[in-house]
């Protein structure tokens, strides 16, 4: 009755293949949309076809009257239950946040706003009968340009006289961080560089494969909801917190989850109205959005303009760095809104040792769709911003943009690194890193080649981006977390449970949406528990089940969750040495636990953790007052983010004739750290990559002037092929 | 309504379908094929393709009516006995695939590939799965999974 295999000597760093493959490439998978309930019933969603309007008035007569509509809710209808969509993370105290209904009241405020829902017995039949709803609107004007947005010309609001939610500031020479950026600049002025730019981050589309949906099943108080969502634990707490019912009495379940990219991370008007009308009508309902409901109503990200002044000594040495940015929120204050481009405010600084620094951040309403998280959330867009202007200033001193990072960045010898914004870098070592991506590359014949065909005159020229970046990673120190005001704390819980049959069930409160969780933890516990990887069974995604959890968000599920796992781990070692001793007639002093298993040393006695297991749920002959349960839990609380970092060198052909960018070589080297399966890091890494490719050359979100999301279907928004 | 009577995996099945019903819902709905899913509304991504008479289609580009008859295979009928397609075996082997959604229309249209050229090039797979969107992997994966299916007898 232990372990049925043999169990391995090392788990980490093996290119396990994923335990979550069979399903997925055999069809058995479990999306949201699949789940079929009887008696179950189809939303369909009426949205505004405008950008800001009044609602005159909602004609539901004709859709009430086809064929198999059960009801049809409308704001008015609602109004009095819904609630406002929660804004977890209100950036300063005085942040201006509009109300957030659900299902729009009086008033609609972006393009593909809800305005009603039609109820019917099947999808098709819901989706006929929204086109019988007829909504009266008074079109009002739009705020749509963020710069003009940010100067209040038109209101996306205008019962809140203004567009501008918050500002938030962080200064060095206030914190005790760094010195005054303004003297800085100034000096610069004088006797050293500055270097001024202004650049767009675009506004992107998550664009996970899954359409987002949501099925709810009431059932007498209880009520489940299942729904393509990267945080279960999250929604919970706040379906209870908005909505007035009472959070025992919730489940929430992530099932399979096609993709996420931050997209996922939200907690959206479709999922409260699915509970809302599931509850009135006592019925199961589900919701799936079409491809164009999702890029168009599902939150957005990025989207700002990012100034920056940068100064420098004449031997290009920086001295300081100021950075104003505005950031569209879109029409509402979205879960973590504001906050995105406040995770940024750490991260503008890099990984070069700026001695001051300013940044500010003014979040700006308009009346285009909520922004919120997406890849990276508020730390890429820092990357990008500052890597361009680094290559500015090499450009202005004539030296090589590889030259003019190492001269600036933080030596390797430096570490720990408390930064001007007042992180501490744990470690880091940007030479090696720089060093290898270089060699790999071949830096300098592509260097010595770009030089040849600019001096030809070569219609196809060679163009060579370099950029280092840092992020902060692990999301997670709840105080510092609390010290930004985010209405949550970062820990990560796990539990372990000991069958006795040898098998092991690991509970994660993180929720996989393609990271391969069931993978990389199983092989977690079968290092450290000494079983064999496939004894081990991961359960996340239910609240029911793993019932403690903050999700999955800010790179954080393996290095905080990871972690509370490997803790649990430990005390179910724990409680099994004193049966162990125990059973084996031996002091717990001499018991040694490697491989799975407890030896007495100096003899050959020894057993399983499994048998221990066994003998455990048997529970005939434990020693006094020991309980009999192995099972254990921890939940994980880091003190600090971790600082994955790395250098990305590309090289692009661009035909000067057609504008045609051929991408000729990318080669990256990053140091992430301990690696529990490469085959699922590079993955990872290749992923990320295309979608910042994509962000280079072909992804945008764009309006028409009054405000209709052109690229709202993948004919116009170009994810890549 | 209109009768309709095709072979699903294997299966005979027959019902009455609207007109207007895609083959994609009425393999969902109707047949419990879920494995076969919808990604967008513009046959852009490809994750509902599936094999009609032996050959690749988006499912969500035909109607149900016009699968009468026809021999149709989703991802669920690939796996013979408990043993995995080879291009199944090698999306995983080759770790083709992170969240999954695309991955049923991935296979198909792989398998597809494969099945006209059974030695393509990198840049042949490439252009022959560029109506297949993928947005986790970067599809450099996915590559070296046709390519692995390919170098290990293909699809027979």
């Amino acid at each position: 009755m232990t372990a049925t295999q043999a169990a391995p000597t090392n788990e980490i760093g093996r290119d396990r293949r994923r335990k979550e493959d069979q399903r997925l490439i055999t069809g058995r998978t479990r999306w949201t949309d699949n789940i079929v309930l009887p008696g179950m019933v189809h939303l369909a969603m009426v949205r505004s076809p405008f950008a800001h309007a009044k609602i005159l008035s909602v004609e539901t007569s004709a859709a009430k009257a086809a064929t198999n509509v059960v009801a049809v809710f409308t704001g008015a209808d609602l109004a009095d239950e819904q609630g406002s969509l929660p804004n977890a993370w209100p950036i300063t105290p005085d942040q201006v946040t509009p109300p957030h209904p659900s299902v729009a009241v009086d008033r609609v405020a972006f393009a593909g706003e809800i305005v009603a829902i039609v109820v019917a017995r099947s999808a098709a039949e819901a989706r006929d009968a929204a086109e019988l709803v007829d909504v009266d609107y008074e079109e009002l004007p739009a705020a749509l340009d963020l710069k003009e947005a940010a100067g209040d010309a038109v209101l996306a609001h205008p019962d809140l006289g203004t567009n501008k939610s918050a500002l938030w500031v962080f200064n060095s020479a206030e914190a005790g961080t760094g010195g005054n950026v303004d003297e800085a600049i100034s000096k610069g002025r004088g006797d050293g560089i500055v270097i001024e730019r202004e650049y767009r981050q675009q506004r992107l589309i998550p664009a996970f494969m899954e359409p987002r949906s949501v099925v709810v099943d009431p059932t007498g108080e209880q009520v489940t909801m299942w729904s393509a969502t990267q945080i279960p634990h999250i929604l919970r707490f706040l379906l209870a917190a908005v909505l007035g019912i009472p959070e025992s009495k919730v489940r929430v379940i992530a099932p399979d989850v096609g993709g996420g990219f931050g997209g996922k991370l939200q907690t959206t008007p479709e999922e409260f109205l699915a509970m809302v009308i599931a509850r009135r009508l006592g019925k199961p309902v589900k919701y799936t959005e079409t491809r164009s409901e999702s890029l168009m109503a599902g939150h957005h990200g990025r989207d700002q303009w990012q100034k920056l002044t940068l100064s420098a000594e004449k031997d290009g040495t920086v001295t300081g760095l100021k950075v104003e940015l505005l950031a569209d929120l879109g029409a509402y204050v979205a879960l973590i809104g504001g906050g995105v481009p406040v995770l940024g405010a750490f991260m503008f600084n890099a990984i070069y040792k700026f001695p001051s620094y300013h940044f500010q951040v003014q979040t700006v309403l308009t009346n285009k769709t909520w922004t919120d998280a997406y890849r990276g959330a508020g730390r890429p867009e820092a990357t990008y911003a500052i890597e361009r202007i680094m290559d500015e200033l090499a450009a202005e001193l004539g030296v090589d943009p590889i030259a003019i990072r190492e001269k600036n960045w933080i030596k390797h010898e430096e570490f720990p690194f408390t930064t001007v914004a007042g992180l501490e870098y744990d470690s880091g070592n940007y030479e090696a890193a720089t060093t290898q991506a270089l060699e790999n590359f071949g830096y300098d014949a592509l260097r010595a080649e770009q030089t040849q065909r600019r001096e030809s005159g070569d219609p196809v020229q060679l163009g060579i981006g370099v950029s280092t970046f840092t992020e902060m990673c692990g999301l997670a120190p709840s105080r510092v977390l609390g010290s930004l005001d985010y209405g949550a704390g970062g820990w990560e819980h796990a539990a372990v449970r000991m069958l006795p049959t040898g098998k092991v069930e690991a509970l994660t409160g993180a929720s996989a949406h393609g990271q391969g969780h069931e993978t990389a933890f199983s092989q977690i516990v079968a290092d450290r528990l000494g079983v064999a990887f496939e004894d081990v069974e991961v359960l996340h995604g239910d609240t029911a089940i793993a019932h403690k959890g903050l999700d999955t968000y800010g790179s954080r599920s393996l290095v905080v969750g990871g972690e509370a796992l490997v803790r649990a781990v430990d005390k179910v070692i724990e409680k099994a040495r004193p049966i162990a001793a125990h059973l084996l007639e031996a002091s717990v002093d001499d018991l040694d636990f490697s491989g799975g298993r407890f030896t007495v040393r100096g003899t050959d006695a020894g057993m399983a953790i499994g048998e221990v297991a066994l003998a455990t749920f048997a529970a005939h002959n434990l020693p006094d007052g020991v309980e009999p349960s192995l099972d254990s839990d921890a939940t994980y609380d880091p003190v600090n983010f971790n600082y994955p970092h790395g250098t990305h060198l590309c090289a692009v052909e661009i035909d000067t004739e057609t504008g045609q960018v051929k991408m000729r070589k990318y080669t990256c080297v990053d140091d992430i750290g301990n690696v529990i399966n490469p085959l699922i890091v590079s993955g990872q890494v290749h992923g990320g990559l295309v979608q910042g490719i994509a962000q280079a050359l072909w992804e945008e979100a764009v309006y028409d002037d009054t405000g209709t999301l052109v690229s709202a279907s993948f004919v116009d928004y170009l994810v890549p092929t | 309504m209109a009768r309709i009577q095709l072979t699903v995996d294997g299966a005979s099945v027959a019902d009455d379908v609207e007109p207007r019903m895609l083959l994609v819902q009425y393999l969902r709905e109707k047949v419990g094929k879920t494995g076969t899913v919808i990604g967008c509304d513009t046959s852009n991504c490809g994750a509902c393709t599936v094999h009609l008479n032996g050959r690749s289609v988006k499912s969500c580009n035909v109607l149900a009516v016009q699968a009468d008859g026809a021999e149709v295979t989703t991802v669920e009928g690939l796996a013979q006995d408990g043993e995995l397609h080879p291009v199944q075996e090698a999306f995983r082997e080759c770790h083709g695939l992170q969240c999954g959604f695309c991955t049923p229309g991935m296979i198909m249209q792989s398998i597809d590939l494969l099945n006209e050229n059974p030695n393509p090039s990198e840049e042949e797979i490439r252009l022959g799965l560029e109506g297949n969107l993928c947005r986790c992997t970067g599809y450099h994966n996915i590559v070296r999974s046709v390519q692995h299916a390919a170098a290990n007898g293909g699809v027979s």
